[in-house]
């Protein structure tokens, strides 16, 4: 009964929302009548999904299983919080979120927006329901998350325990809002090009969308590599993996979209470029979406593959992005020219930065697709870390350098040697720490080195637009601007560290011996048995020592899952405000001697506490933008 | 009693096989470090751009599998042995092809991959160019 | 952005549309062959794996006959389907010698009881390093090497009982 709800619940969704399409293309070509009903319409249909949504969870808490998803991803052993995720830990039941969101984000645009011209808000929701529809379609057709099971087994397959963690319950929903809420801007970008109305206004009222988007993709990305840092056990963070890379695009291309909205609402400039960042930024999510399902790439992390699923999605993007760019290639002639500007400028620097995540986007894409293109040809190669490092992290650290210089840049105009002796600080700094680095590590890496360097002068240089000014009084886009620069700063720092400063020791060792690893002596003191409601392990004791002191406990486990049968190794780390002692329990490798794996990573954890700045950063930039814009009245928008 | 569960857990997690590995333990080298400190670096660099042949998509350095763990014990012996990693990294090629190196060869299929990010700038600044204005004067 | 640069990001998409297109289009293949076919089987000399058959040297693959080369293992659950094929080629006159991969002659006894034995001779690769050198990435893997020694075929997977006739011959042209 309760799945039959939820299906029905989606297929009213769909109606309503090719309603909101039918009506919003009429609206936009004079029909009065019908652009009454779009708003109330698409927030009718975002109540539906999320009945649907809620009716699906409710099926995997309560663990019916005489319902197919939940029967292959669920399991009545399975803690609560776990019960939960595996909602959304699967194909059909993570579409439906993002259909879900899809709507929900509707919604947001038809309550909330007001600064918009009414027509250009409508076409933006007609955008909204062109891509639901599709979505719809592959989800009722495709990939029914309420499909029936004619005889329901004893018990769930289980999800897979890899997965089974706080973080990871969490990081698709955090992702997804930032995926889908690009789509946001997407439809802010055809709405503007279906009525040629390209201003400040429209940035203003598309950058708050852009940023919270921005934001919870910082985050997801944040907190995944964060997860698969401890989840894996190898102390790794990044391995450029397919689905990785799916993720970090839409975010180079919405950072790209961030900083060009705030051009366009300031300036009136680079009003092409915003659009087809705006594009480009929920394309990435699409195509992302299409790498992850389709199984045309070998990930780790992909889902259960279905080609039939993989043409659907195809299809899709063929008409979502086609069309748009198609769109974009007709209409952007007959957008006004914006203004123009100098060379040494911010907007310049802007245009820099555009230039050079354009610059990352496109190499992590082309490298993630290159092995595909190159088996037309029959040969098979593999591309990874080695390549991505230097390829994209060459243009990387060109862009953290220019971070430093933008926004000490005037607007329009400025003068190359006051930009140089503003900047001055920043470069010695940076210099100073080269040297310094050399010095104490000669043996460091070059991008490890470039990396610190630049760290160092971009933190001061972040911080450079508050000097001289009243603290209290500064806006909080500022703050938010200066505390997101100076996050990339730390995070870059905690990347060089762990390349270059890492001390790894990997031992065959007995109960009662001592290993000494960085800073601490390790002691195993014991291995005892543990349970919990769907696992059993062989937890190590380890006792670390700093110096003198109080031992500290660690206890990294040998787990072994039994639905579905999965061995992990659980790592023990503790944190330390100069970095982390990371421990793995491996096998037993025969006369009384097990695997141990210990790491001491001096300051690793600025890699995601950078991360999280920058979040931070944005929240406020958001939260001070939404202020400014409540006070003063809503304006008149121009084409 | 709790002796008894301990040993029985251990006896059931060391022998059990899972999925189809080998009960066998895994070759020594594939677990612990070469003594020489440099060695070890060398052999450590090698492994991370080597590809995991039973794997979807790790190096052999991150990997709990067991052809990965042999593949590790022999890198690290050979490079114990004197042997250079090109050297070993051109035996591994040369019987898997360079699908097993995360290194992607130089030469006429993957210059592209070299040339993209040179590429990508310069059609980034034709289509910037615009949006300036001339300098006055 | 005027002029033909708008139709660029367009033309783009397309190629890349292009590209996802043939990804779905193509059989997945995630077998990796070995690059050796055609190439000298690598030198090795193993000792026997079992008590009572004899163990395996390259030099025995170089004596003039042809030969089909097993890799497998007793914990390696496709190469009990595969031990009927095996039996019927070894009973056809085929010489056949296997490599057991990271094995134990307790459980390798177990195996051929248990399965029949078509193997001339067995050589133990504890740590898998002839497995390598042969580039073989998995078990059950099967080579045809001809009378001098030289790889000539790779059959990835347990060979089905349709195989059969053709591994036969295959051994059989390679003199």
């Amino acid at each position: 009964m309760i799945a039959e709800a939820g299906l029905a619940a989606l297929w009213l969704g769909a109606a309503l929302c090719a309603l909101q399409l039918i009506a919003s293309i009429a609206a936009v070509r004079g029909d009065r009548d019908l652009a009454v009903i779009v708003r109330p319409v698409a927030v009718a249909q975002a109540l539906l999904t999320l009945l649907a949504f809620g009716l699906l969870i409710w099926l995997f808490v309560r663990v019916d299983l005489s319902v197919l998803l939940v029967a292959q991803n669920d399991n009545s052993e399975k803690p609560l919080l776990y019960r939960f995720a595996a909602t959304w830990g699967n194909h059909e039941g993570s579409m439906l979120m993002w259909v879900t969101i899809l709507g929900v984000a509707g919604a947001g645009i038809a309550l909330f927006e007001r600064k918009l011209d009414p027509r250009t808000l409508i076409a933006t929701l007609g955008g909204q329901a062109t891509i639901g529809l599709g979505f719809y379609a592959f989800l009722l057709f495709a990939s029914n998350p309420f499909a029936r099971l004619p005889a329901p087994p004893p018990d769930g397959q289980g999800l897979n325990p890899l997965l089974q963690d706080p973080g990871l319950a969490f990081h698709p929903p955090t992702l997804y809002l930032g995926y889908v809420g690009l789509s946001v801007a997407f439809s802010f970008a055809i709405g503007a090009l279906v009525t040629r109305d390209v201003g400040p206004a429209f940035a203003k009222a598309m950058r708050p969308w852009v940023l919270a988007a921005w934001i919870f993709l910082t985050i997801g990305i944040t907190a995944g590599s964060y997860w698969a840092y401890y989840e894996l056990g190898w102390g790794g963070w990044w391995f450029w993996d397919p689905v990785e890379n799916a993720s970090l695009m839409p975010w180079l291309a919405a950072t790209a979209l961030l900083h060009s909205v705030t051009v366009l609402a300031t300036r009136d400039g680079l009003r092409a470029w915003t659009l087809m960042l705006a594009v480009v930024a929920f394309s990435m999510s699409m195509i992302g979406t299409f790498l992850v399902r389709s199984g045309i790439l070998t990930s780790v992390h992909a889902f259960a593959v279905d080609p039939r699923r993989g043409v659907f999605l195809l299809a899709l993007l063929f008409l979502y992005i086609g069309g748009a760019l198609a769109l974009f290639g007709l209409r952007v002639g007959t957008v006004r020219e914006g203004a123009k500007f100098d060379l040494v400028s911010r907007e310049a620097g802007l245009v820099a930065n555009n230039l050079l995540l354009s610059v990352i986007l496109g190499v992590v894409l082309f490298g993630t697709l290159y092995p595909l293109i190159l088996e037309t040809l029959g040969v098979k190669i593999s591309i990874g870390p080695p390549y991505f490092n230097r390829a994209a992290g060459a243009p990387a650290l060109l862009l953290v350098t220019l971070m430093a210089a933008g926004p000490l840049l005037r607007w329009r105009r400025d003068d190359a040697r006051a930009l140089l002796r503003r900047v001055a600080p920043a470069a010695v700094l940076a210099v100073a720490a080269l040297v310094a680095v050399k010095l104490l590590a000669p043996s460091i890496g070059l991008l490890a080195l470039l990396g610190l360097a630049l760290a160092a002068g971009l933190a001061l240089a972040s911080l450079a637009p508050l000097w001289r000014r009243n603290l209290l009084r500064t806006p909080l886009f500022t703050w938010g601007m200066v505390i997101a620069h100076f996050g990339i700063a730390v995070s870059l720092a905690g990347m060089a560290c762990d390349s270059s400063f890492t001390a790894e020791k990997l031992v065959a060792a007995r109960v009662g011996e001592t290993i000494a690893v960085g800073p601490y002596q390790v002691r195993f003191a014991g291995l005892e048995p543990a349970f919990e409601s769907n696992w059993q392990a062989l937890q190590a004791t380890l006792e670390a020592r700093r110096g003198g002191g109080d031992p500290l406990l660690l206890h990294p486990q040998a787990r072994s899952y039994w639905a579905p049968p999965t061995d992990t190794s659980e790592t023990a780390i503790h944190t330390a405000i100069d970095g982390q002692l990371y421990t793995v329990l491996g096998k037993p490798v025969g006369d009384g001697r097990w695997q141990l794996r210990l790491w001491w990573k001096p300051f690793v954890t600025l890699i995601w506490a950078g991360g999280f700045l920058v979040a931070i950063g944005g929240a406020l930039a958001l939260i001070g933008r939404l202020r400014r814009g409540r006070r003063r009245p809503p304006q008149e928008a121009w084409a | 009693m709790r002796r008894l569960l301990l040993a029985a857990l251990i006896v059931g997690l060391a022998a059990a096989p899972v999925l189809a590995d080998s009960d066998m333990p895994p070759a020594p080298l594939a677990y612990t470090q070469l003594p020489d400190a440099r060695q070890e670096a060398q052999a450590q660099a090698l492994m991370q751009t080597i590809r995991c042949l039973v794997c979807q998509g790790q190096s052999i350095a991150d990997s709990d599998a067991e052809l990965a763990g042999d593949m590790r014990a022999m890198v690290r012996a050979r490079i114990a042995a004197g042997e250079k990693p090109e050297a070993i990294r051109a035996w591994l090629v040369r019987r898997y092809g360079a699908w097993v190196s995360y290194e992607p060869p130089l030469d006429r299929t993957t210059w592209l991959l070299w040339a993209a990010p040179v590429l990508f700038v310069l059609i980034g600044l034709l289509a910037a160019r615009r949006s300036f204005r001339r300098r006055r004067g | 952005m005027k002029g033909q640069v708008k139709w660029l990001p367009l033309i783009l998409f397309i190629l890349l549309g292009a590209a996802l297109t043939y990804g779905l289009a193509k059989p997945d293949n995630h077998n990796i062959t070995s690059k050796m076919i055609g190439a000298s089987a690598p030198s090795f000399a193993l000792r026997p794996a079992v008590p009572g058959v004899p163990g395996l040297a390259s030099a025995d693959l170089a004596n003039g006959k042809p030969h089909l080369v097993n890799i497998f293992a007793s914990w390696c659950v496709p190469c009990v389907a595969e031990a009927p094929q095996l039996k019927a080629i070894a009973d056809a006159g085929v010489p056949v010698v296997g490599i057991a991969v990271r094995d134990r002659p307790e459980a390798l006894q177990r195996f051929l009881a248990r399965n029949g034995n078509p193997f001339r001779a067995i050589g133990a690769d504890d740590a898998s390093q002839v497995q390598m050198a042969f580039g073989s990435s998995g078990v059950p893997e099967s080579f045809v090497v001809d009378g001098k020694g030289m790889i000539r075929q790779q059959t990835i997977g347990p060979i089905n009982p349709e195989d059969v006739p053709g591994v036969i011959a295959a051994v059989r042209e390679a003199k």
